[in-house]
């Protein structure tokens, strides 16, 4: 018996779901656009200034010194990220019992929150009562406590190193499941020829775990670039400025300075950013699947 | 499925003895953040700030505990309203993508993929990009400062990803089931309740357990939204421990904080760690 239900009944399903995304995504997005438009300000009015605030943008230094130090910041920490989470997938990727707990606990940290683990390395850090600063000194790594948030270099290191506990194991879960749906007979064809395990990553892992590696370095790449959470906390936009990100610096002209209809103009850039990064990322899937 | 990386026999035992190894030391280096926190929380309040900073307590306390109870308006007030909004959320996610799901999946809806798309396609938009506006509506409507506001931000973070799962959650019901509860002539909604719903419940876990965990630790859009004390969620609280009362961090009271944010992140994640992975998978290799 084939059924047959009417079509107009499932439209009723899914209206709540349809009018959710109407009333909070798409009439916010337009707003954005006309609100991109005017010097509406947090205290209340504004008017209509046509593309005053993109030139303003435009010729903005700090905007682009933003949106340099987010990219700066994503193209260092993502393949550290890659890498480090390639060489934990392959480690992870069998079911034995020990590689299992390794793979639980490197995933740990990506459920817990992004604030909590920023404030927990801030601490770390901390030149005085930081455990991190004095393992650091006791290794004869270093030869007394480090500032690390005085300087621009050693505050990035320093997010780099948190936000990488924080995230490696985002990347591993990813590219493991790639390796793991690789056909085992290819393994067993390679261990019978006795290639090595280089031959192996080249030839056999790479090739065919690539679209997952493509995947996870995608959405690790989207996030690096919408970064705000670990520099509000562990830097504040400093020293002087100079490691506010591009949402750091939405957050402060909308929300500091009150300035929304900059903001908005701001956020316009970032929104047309990110979908073209998302854009790639789908049709990364979809060439993955033909 | 089990992949045997083979490693040549020679050459096995050593491989063995160097695979443990590696495994130990990232476990190791993984925790170590972790479990010098969880320690340095329950050092004795005079040690809390000692330069240098001792890795062992001298003894065990839970001062910097009863401490953060009292901080500001008492650490237990932020907690809940943490619970009440990632609840809210969990409930808004549901009760919106369960229909939807089940209207995607068995009903040929007018226009049905195209009405998918512009739901997943809110996933494209970073929602960082509209807080603008939606802070705006929340002003207008009177849901900033308010559990509801949050709940429904953070539902829209997560509703195209929950509407995605239940469609195929719902999709993957053998049609055999469905016809038999059709023969008996039950209504669309005792279907859903009756056959349906409890056959794609681990869909819906999932769905809940992503619900709480974004929710739980969503930062951005709780500093902007909770814009009065009373109303802060645990993050938006941690970050007033950190400025302190006097522009002096507590560190005691730090730590004793953020354990308290992460442990029912890890709880939850422990105890429904199948969902997690493969909701992430399936969130992730579309």
């Amino acid at each position: 018996m084939k059924i047959k239900r009417n079509g107009w009944v499932g439209l009723a399903w899914l209206s709540p779901t349809l009018l959710f995304v109407s009333v909070f995504v798409l009439w916010p997005m337009v707003h954005l656009v006309w609100l991109s438009f005017t010097s509406t300000s947090l205290l209340g009015g504004g008017e209509w200034v046509g593309f005053k605030n993109y030139t303003t943008a435009f010729n903005d230094p700090k905007f682009w010194a933003a949106f340099r130090f987010t990219l700066l910041y994503t193209v260092i920490l993502t393949p550290i990220l890659m890498g480090l989470g390639f060489a934990l997938a392959l480690l992870v990727s069998p079911n034995t019992p020990l590689r299992r707990v390794t793979r639980t606990v490197t995933f740990l940290p990506v459920v817990i929150g992004l604030a909590s683990s920023s404030l927990l390395w801030f601490w770390l850090f901390d030149q005085q009562v930081g455990l991190f600063n004095r393992l650091l000194v006791d290794l004869n790594i270093l030869s007394q406590p480090l500032v690390w948030f005085r300087k621009v270099d050693t505050a990035m290191i320093a997010v780099i190193i948190s936000v990488t506990w924080k995230v490696v194991g985002f990347g591993m879960i990813l590219i493991m499941a790639g390796i793991q749906s690789i056909p085992s007979d290819l393994f067993e064809a390679a261990r019978i020829d006795g290639a090595s395990l280089w031959l192996r990553v080249r030839r056999i892992i790479l090739p065919l775990a690539l679209r997952s590696i493509l995947m996870a370095t995608v959405l690790s790449v989207i996030g690096s670039m919408l970064a705000f959470d670990q520099f509000y906390l562990m830097t504040g936009g400093g020293p002087r400025g100079k490691t506010f990100t591009s949402v750091y610096w939405i957050y402060q002209n909308s929300f500091v300075r009150f300035d929304l209809g900059y903001g908005a103009a701001l956020s316009v850039i970032l929104m047309l950013v990110i979908m073209a990064m998302t854009a790639l990322q789908l049709t990364l899937q979809s060439r993955g699947k033909a | 499925m089990t992949i045997a990386l083979p490693a040549r026999p020679l050459k096995r035992r050593a491989h063995g003895w160097l695979i443990t190894a590696i495994c130990i030391a990232v476990i190791a280096l993984m925790l170590l953040p972790l479990v010098m926190s969880t320690l340095a929380s329950l050092r004795p309040l005079a040690e809390t700030s000692a330069t240098p900073p001792s890795y062992l307590p001298s003894s065990l306390s839970l001062e910097n505990y009863r401490k953060v109870a009292e901080y500001q308006q008492g650490i237990w007030v932020y907690v809940k309203n943490s619970a009440v909004v990632a609840g809210m959320a969990i409930v808004i996610c549901l009760a919106l993508s369960v229909p939807a799901g089940f209207a995607l999946a068995r009903f040929p809806v007018p226009g049905k993929e195209v009405l998918f798309l512009i739901i997943l396609a809110s996933m494209m938009v970073p929602y960082q990009a509209l807080l603008v506006p939606m802070f705006l509506m929340f002003s207008k409507l009177g849901l900033t400062a308010s559990p509801l506001g949050l709940a429904i931000l953070h539902a829209v973070l997560q509703l195209p990803f929950s509407v995605y799962l239940m469609r195929n959650s719902f999709e993957a019901i053998p049609k055999e089931l469905e016809e038999a509860a059709r023969v008996d002539g039950a209504s669309t909604a005792f279907q859903l309740r009756r056959v349906f719903m409890p056959l794609a419940m681990p869909g819906m876990v999932t769905v809940a357990l992503f619900a709480f965990i974004a929710s739980w630790n969503e930062f951005i859009g709780a500093l902007i939204l909770m814009n009065t004390e009373s109303a802060f969620t645990v993050p938006i609280m941690l970050t007033g421990v950190v400025s302190g009362d006097f522009g002096a961090v507590d560190w005691g009271a730090l730590q004793a904080s953020v354990i308290v944010s992460i442990l029912p992140c890890l709880a939850v994640y422990l105890a429904l760690q199948k969902y997690y992975v493969s909701g992430l998978l399936a969130g992730a290799v579309k």
